[in-house]
């Protein structure tokens, strides 16, 4: 059974609201460090505003904002700039993901080069995971179509 | 402070009481999600009005301050998107055929 679920007050809602979570979700990761979140958790925030506004428009509005070649690529930058920093170090001569030699790079003593290190890597989290959500969620939802709206 | 606040939180308690008696006593669907979504969004608002008030009986400083404001963020967040999930809970319901509760099934 196919409804049409067209309604102004969701469909508002959702486009005013969209924005402040995103913003939380970003909060949640520059925070991650030193209180609760982090990377996975703020990475999935993300991509829940997306879910949003699938549920609240249809797939093709997302794909708009969002396209699937964009999340592809976000999907593996996110790996990428985790790997690196992590590689980085180990270039650098510590242990895979030490950050603290990155202060031979960074202009910056070793416990600070520790906490932006770790910013980086909740980065890389983040972004991978927001992709990776935002590619499940449409590729279950449209069973792989990817377009129409939800029923 | 503290009395403002104490008043604050026993108003939301009340509310959420009276939210639950309506969602477990209430004959069919639509009262029951009419009770949910007016008296929960009224109680979360007192409640974290309560919160928030409480959080500055120590005084007022910087840190009190923003995690006051926090606190009334997620207030101001409930008090947009409760209203907004009760109204799709209930009109995905009207679409997909749930029938209202009338006076005809009272006397039957």
């Amino acid at each position: 059974m196919t409804i049409e679920f067209k309604d102004v007050i969701i469909q508002t809602i959702c486009r005013l609201l969209t924005p402040p979570i995103q913003l939380y979700a970003l909060y949640v990761i520059a925070h991650g460090h030193y209180s609760p979140g982090g990377g996975f958790q703020g990475g999935c925030i993300l991509g829940a505003s997306f879910i949003l506004m699938v549920i609240a428009y249809d797939i093709g509005e997302v794909k708009r904002r969002m396209a699937e070649k964009m999340n592809t690529i976000f999907c593996s930058l996110g790996v990428i700039i985790y790997s690196g920093i992590g590689a980085i170090c180990l270039i650098l001569g510590a242990n895979y993901l030490d950050y603290g030699i990155l202060h031979k790079i960074l202009p910056v003593n070793p416990v600070r080069a520790r906490a932006l290190g770790t910013l980086g890597i909740e980065i890389g989290v983040g972004i991978a995971v927001m992709a990776v959500m935002i590619s499940i969620f449409l590729n279950i939802a449209s069973g792989g179509e990817h377009e129409g709206a939800l029923e | 402070m503290s009395i403002l606040a104490i008043i604050f939180i026993l108003t939301g308690v009340f509310f959420f009481t009276t939210a639950t008696i309506g969602l477990l006593r209430f004959p069919d669907f639509y009262c029951r999600m009419q009770a949910t979504g007016k008296g929960d969004t009224l109680g979360a608002l007192l409640s974290l009005t309560g919160l928030a008030l409480y959080n500055l009986h120590h005084g007022f400083s910087l840190p009190t301050i923003l995690v006051s404001i926090k606190i009334m963020f997620i207030a101001i967040f409930i008090f947009v998107a409760n209203p907004t999930s009760t109204h799709a809970i209930t009109k995905s319901g009207l679409d997909c055929g749930v029938e209202p509760f009338t006076k005809e099934e009272v006397i039957r």
